[in-house]
């Protein structure tokens, strides 16, 4: 179970409606579930206004009107989105900074030096522990469990991209790129192919040369 | 050790093309049509005499599985579901699938919908696979627009669509019966069995449940036929598996060997053998932080399958590994994942949400040494009492790594309770200091 705020005691929004590009997502995504099966677009719909109020307002989280709204949509009880909001962590029900930084410090992580990671990115941001935004509002720091790319450990998740086989000052470096507002190319941060050997493949040499 | 011209997946690095272009030079969706003109029962008894077992860790014969399903349909669609929620620690197989060979998976998946009588799959992707999904999303739109998929799909006469579901951030979603209520867009709690899914499953109709590597290698066995496929392992550990190297090896990566090599030959090559040399091993957990960790006299000798795993009392579980040499505080190591297990339980049974609080609390004493050394009982008694008392396996998962441990590393343990009790003036040690909270945290 994820330890979330009590919804309640965060400063909500009075509205929430679905901007045209959301309405478009939410039609396509209605169309993938039989049509008396619509409460399966709760997790979806939840995304599609988490992403929504992170275009508008610059923080990626789903207020409870936003959850209301999709109760409504799905005809479902309000109580139903907000349960499955609150199980899942990857759903904001709180604000959050411009950019959120999450760390994996499970063992696999942890053995190929997170610990480094998750003390860069507290340098490089200021934040003092877990679930804390920076003070200038920009970056909000998230340990999380493994994220299954454990051949590339230690991994940060920054919003949907992974950052892989990270030290602590490439942490750094990335932290800054990201407060000039530069987004650099998500994977491995050293010379490697994805999950293949850094040093070149071992395997897969006689397949026919690349192509790029 | 497997030789390239046996691999199933040739561009798992991505190092090719992993459109539908690329896809189709490496032979996927070559006639397609023609496996499925085999009809439904020569495709499962062709995959049963393959001896593929399920690859996402339970390692259930796949044919047999698929066999389970209602032969006609009493009216209710049949569903297949893919299980794409790779979130075992350690484990990093299904999203090389996913990114890389995504056209495998669509091509598999839609002889799998046939032979189990299914007009719909459903592809459930952990939420942090973004790209991932992304990229497999992309796949199934070139698929479509090629007419692979859709009416008639790959000019065999069979409809069939194919649908991705992203998760959210729930390890709990892997277990089969937790994906398909998270399906329905409720909180990922497993249901009770029976009934199974075959009989009633996604939205109560018969669906089936099959890891995203399980399915994904069926488009080559049908291929390239179930005697090449079972030619390769040993008995009743046949054929290839997706594995990985994570930890304190010189090169991690993730690569396809063949089942029954051993387990030391595999950390030498792939992994580029243990950081400082063989002899600087510690410990390796074979498949997933589930199953029990292997001090290094054994990985000297054991072999990398199901049987041979069982064998020593672990598992080969996803083949994912997670190496540690000796400079590991391998209590510490178990710890975390008492700390990742805790974390995970839905909540839904007493002795799993109570239980492994418990074991996380006293597994941090342990790291400590806070703690005196017949408790190292109890811990293993707390173990026993949650293993097999709940709904789904993840309050066994919670307990095996734990159990590994003492069975293992126990003089380990007890040195650092002396250790602590020697710092600390010896006696019997306050377990819970007054103000902590020990529960609900």
């Amino acid at each position: 179970m994820s330890a979330h705020s009590p919804i309640d005691q965060i400063e909500q929004p009075a509205a929430f409606a679905f901007d045209q590009e959301s309405e478009a997502e939410i039609a396509t995504i209605l169309a993938k579930y039989p049509a008396e099966r619509k409460a399966s677009g709760t997790l979806p719909l939840l995304y599609v206004a988490q992403k929504q109020m992170g275009r508008l307002t610059g923080s990626a989280w789903v207020p409870r009107v936003a959850m209301d709204e999709i109760a409504r949509r799905l005809e479902v009880a309000p109580i139903r989105v907000y349960e499955v909001a609150t199980f899942y962590l990857m759903f904001n029900t709180r604000p959050i900074g411009r950019y959120h930084l999450q760390v994996c410090t499970t063992t696999s992580c942890w053995l190929r030096g997170s610990d480094d990671v998750v003390a860069a990115c507290k340098k490089a941001t200021g934040i003092a522990a877990f679930g804390q935004s920076s003070a200038d509002g920009l970056f909000t720091l998230t340990e999380v469990e493994c994220l299954g790319a454990c051949s590339n450990a230690p991994i940060l998740q920054v919003d949907d991209d992974f950052y892989e086989d990270l030290d602590g000052p490439r942490t750094v470096e990335l932290i800054e790129a990201l407060r000039r507002g530069e987004r650099p190319t998500p994977g491995p941060t050293i010379d490697r192919l994805g999950s293949a050997p850094a040093g070149g493949r071992k395997t897969l040499t006689d397949s026919p040369a690349d192509q790029g | 050790m497997l030789q390239d011209k046996d691999r199933i997946f040739t561009n798992i690095y991505g190092q090719n093309d992993w459109r539908l272009t690329g896809a189709r030079q490496r032979g996927d969706w070559a006639d397609t049509a023609a496996i499925l003109a085999r009809g439904r029962d020569a495709i499962i008894n062709e995959m049963k005499a393959s001896g593929l077992r399920g690859r996402g860790g339970a390692g259930f014969p796949t044919g047999v599985k698929w066999s389970f399903m209602p032969k006609n349909s009493d009216g209710r669609p049949h569903y297949l579901v893919i299980n794409g929620d790779e979130s075992e620690p350690g484990t990093c197989k299904d999203r090389e699938i996913l990114r890389h060979e995504p056209h495998k998976l669509i091509e598999s998946a839609l002889i799998a919908s046939f032979a189990m009588g299914a007009h719909a799959a459903y592809i459930y992707i952990r939420g942090e696979f973004f790209n991932e999904a992304r990229h497999l999303q992309i796949a199934i739109d070139e698929a479509y627009a090629a007419g692979l998929i859709g009416k008639n799909a790959a000019g065999s006469g069979w409809d069939f669509d194919f649908y991705i579901h992203r998760g959210a951030g729930a390890y709990i979603c892997g277990e089969e019966t937790a994906l398909l209520e998270s399906l329905e867009g409720k909180k990922g709690q497993p249901r009770m069995k029976p009934p199974f899914p075959a009989a009633m499953g996604l939205y109560g109709c018969p669906t089936t449940v099959n890891n995203v590597e399980s399915i994904s290698v069926a488009s080559t066995i049908l291929r390239r036929g179930a005697t090449w496929f079972s030619s390769l392992g040993r008995p009743n550990n046949a054929g290839t598996k997706l594995m990985a190297i994570s930890g304190h090896v010189n090169t991690p990566c993730v690569f396809e060997e063949e089942l029954g090599v051993p387990l030391k030959d595999i950390i030498e090559k792939h992994g580029g053998g243990v950081r400082g040399g063989w002899d600087n091993l510690l410990a390796v957990i074979p498949g997933g932080c589930s199953v029990p960790v292997l001090p290094k006299a054994i990985c000297e000798t054991v072999l990398m399958d199901f049987d041979s795993l069982r064998a020593e009392r672990s598992g080969l579980g996803t083949a994912c590994m997670i190496v540690m040499d000796k400079s590991t505080d391998i209590v510490r190591a178990i710890a975390r994942f008492s700390q990742f297990f805790k974390h995970e339980s839905c909540g839904q049974c007493t002795p799993c949400r109570e239980g492994t609080g418990w074991m996380m609390r006293v597994m941090q004493r342990m790291v400590e040494g806070r703690a005196e050394l017949e408790e190292i009982d109890m811990l293993e008694q707390v173990t026993r009492q949650v293993e097999g008392h709940t709904i789904c396996a993840l309050g066994d998962a919670a307990a095996w790594p734990i159990q590994g441990l003492i069975r293992h590393f126990r003089p380990v343990m007890e040195d650092r309770i002396r250790a602590y009790k020697a710092a600390h003036g010896g006696g019997q040690i306050t377990q819970v200091p007054l103000g902590i909270p020990v529960a609900a945290e």
